[in-house]
């Protein structure tokens, strides 16, 4: 059965939840990137928990809505979320990372509901085109959704599809930017400079917009407007913070790919109230 | 055999509506444009941006369309290995790469734009099939089963117009080699243009009393190690060429290959792991050693020291 949408209250308790998957599943695997999947787990729910048209039952159904997390070192919330959407048991997260699981450190297309194996980072935009002329040509009504990091945005490709989403007039593509203004060697101002971001964005054609990452009706509301716009691809700059959740984690460029210990994790649970 | 390869995708086009291809501002030289005239909506010139043109052949595949992905060697995949390795490659999609002007078939334009090594890559990353035609109806064939074959490919052709060699490719597989001329003394296994240099080899031997067998081992990866090896058994010699560095290319296919069933002396000609130059492409044939003249003697040399 295709996904319904949920009331903003639900989804901030799925948020909750998948928070805390994420946490629990890098200290179980002693490694993995906790910072970069906690800047994105509200535009991963507003995204599976109520904008997206797939059915969890029936993971290649030809009209669903795709999802490409091109910042791959993010699979823990893609997992987690998953998991929660009801594409793989709940119980399986915790083998994130071990040998024969599943769950690879970067999503691999094993996992039910993973569309994009990511890992290498610069190339899921270009994929997400490619799903998009697919669309068009089929004359599907599916959209396709791309997250991208804005460390990510340092590689050339990232801009190679820029050009080509707005040649080729794809409406139906929402590239999404977790901007959390971290990278994995410290502030992605220092790092390299993404400044002015929205005028570069618009000077290649596209509509674009800007959130507050964490407020699921701006982006609720950005992800309609982007629906609406036609012959031009849609980017959403969403404004979050890396580590978001976890005070120590917050701002903290370290934890872009350090496990916290499981007491630690056990701690941080229990004043979520799990 | 870019116009095989456009007339293939031509017959393809018409009976397979996943079929689709990309350009990167190259489509006119290698023909592919053939396509984009007769199908517009199913060919996408994504400009000189062959990372990109990777990236998008994976969302295709990803969505059930059969991506022909075309341009020259030095650039696919010598600028995406990343992308040919991880978006395609690892998911083992469906994209067929189709790559022209291979090894120093450019000529003039120099080094730069010359492929020594697209072989050794392509053949050491897992899930990818590696096809080198020598000619045009067997690019034709090769491309034509490639479409209806899972998993991806790299096809590595040539520029020059090149002589006939398969008259019938009914029997033409991927993945089998074709013995074109049968042998005693010594086994010549050699892709794409060398395959005709092994062939006047062959010719002139046999005025020597040594009888060589000529092997077209088109399809590199996976490769049919079964012809190679009864080869081996028969004549207890081999010779391999190919327009390649002799590092990890057909001669180190066959090489590893014998090694582990059936160890004989092969002897590898190719290029000697250096950059090519400037050149008519036939001069720099001659120049680098990659003619029926180096076939003829070290296949001499090997029979008499055997």
């Amino acid at each position: 059965m295709e996904q319904t949408h949920l009331p903003v209250g639900m989804l901030l308790q799925k948020a909750t939840s998948i928070r805390a998957h994420i946490l629990e599943m890098v200290s179980e695997a002693k490694s993995g990137h906790p910072g970069g999947s906690l800047s994105a787990v509200e535009i991963l729910v507003s995204l599976y928990f109520y904008k997206m048209r797939h059915d969890p039952k029936n993971p290649n159904w030809p009209d669903r809505d795709r999802f490409v997390l091109s910042k791959g070192h993010a699979a823990p919330v893609l997992y987690s979320t998953l998991a929660e959407a009801g594409y793989l048991p709940l119980d399986e997260l915790k083998t994130l990372r071990k040998i024969n699981s599943r769950l690879q450190g970067h999503p691999d297309r094993k996992v039910p509901g993973v569309e994009y194996a990511g890992g290498s980072l610069g190339i899921g935009l270009s994929a997400a085109i490619g799903m998009a002329l697919a669309a068009k040509m089929d004359k599907r009504k599916n959209r396709v959704y791309a997250l991208l990091g804005d460390g990510e945005l340092d590689e050339g490709q990232v801009w190679e599809a820029a050009m080509a989403g707005a040649k080729f007039k794809l409406d139906n593509l929402t590239a999404i930017i977790d901007r959390n203004g971290i990278q994995q060697d410290g502030l992605t101002e220092q790092i390299m400079p993404k400044e002015p971001l929205a005028y570069k964005w618009k000077a290649f054609n596209w509509h674009v917009l800007e959130v507050d990452g964490f407020d699921f009706r701006q982006l609720i509301d950005a992800l309609e407007k982007a629906e609406n716009m036609r012959n031009r691809p849609t980017v959403i700059i969403a404004h979050t913070v890396k580590g978001k959740g976890v005070s120590f984690m917050e701002w903290d460029p370290a934890y872009h790919g350090k496990a916290p210990d499981k007491e630690t994790v056990r701690k941080l649970l229990e004043t979520m109230g799990r | 055999m870019r116009t095989a390869l456009a007339e293939a995708l031509l017959e393809l086009g018409s009976k397979d509506p996943r079929i689709v291809a990309l350009g990167a501002d190259t489509s006119v030289s290698i023909k592919t444009n053939l396509f984009g005239d007769r199908y517009p909506e199913r060919f996408f010139n994504v400009g000189i941006a062959e990372a990109n043109m990777i990236g998008i052949a994976a969302g295709l595949a990803l969505s059930g369309k059969v991506p022909f992905v075309s341009t020259y060697s030095a650039f696919v995949p010598g600028k995406c290995l990343d992308q040919i390795r991880n978006a395609i490659a690892y998911p083992r999609l469906d994209v067929k790469i189709v790559s022209s002007h291979g090894g120093l078939s450019v000529g003039p334009d120099g080094a730069s734009h010359q492929t020594v090594e697209d072989l050794a890559a392509m053949r050491a990353v897992p899930n990818m099939q590696v096809i080198v035609p020598s000619d045009g109806p067997s690019t034709r064939a090769l491309i034509v089963q490639a479409s209806m074959t899972s998993g991806p490919f790299y096809f590595r052709l040539a520029r020059p117009d090149v002589p006939t060699m398969h008259t019938a490719t009914s029997d033409l597989r991927i993945g089998k080699a074709t013995v074109l001329r049968a042998g005693k003394d010594v086994s010549l296994i050699a892709c794409g243009l060398l395959v005709n240099e092994a062939l006047e080899a062959a010719e002139t031997l046999s005025t020597e009393n040594i009888s060589a067998e000529v092997i077209d081992s088109h399809t590199l990866k996976p490769l049919d190690s079964e012809t190679i090896l009864r080869s081996a058994r028969k004549t207890g010699a081999i010779v391999t060429s190919e327009e390649h560095n002799i590092i990890g290319g057909l001669g180190g296919a066959v090489a590893e290959t014998v090694t582990d069933s059936y160890p004989v002396p092969v002897a590898r000609i190719g290029i000697r792991d250096t950059f090519g130059e400037s050149g008519e492409h036939p001069e720099l044939m001659k120049k680098y050693g990659l003619t029926s003249k180096e076939i003829i003697e070290t296949a001499r040399k090997l029979v008499r020291t055997r």
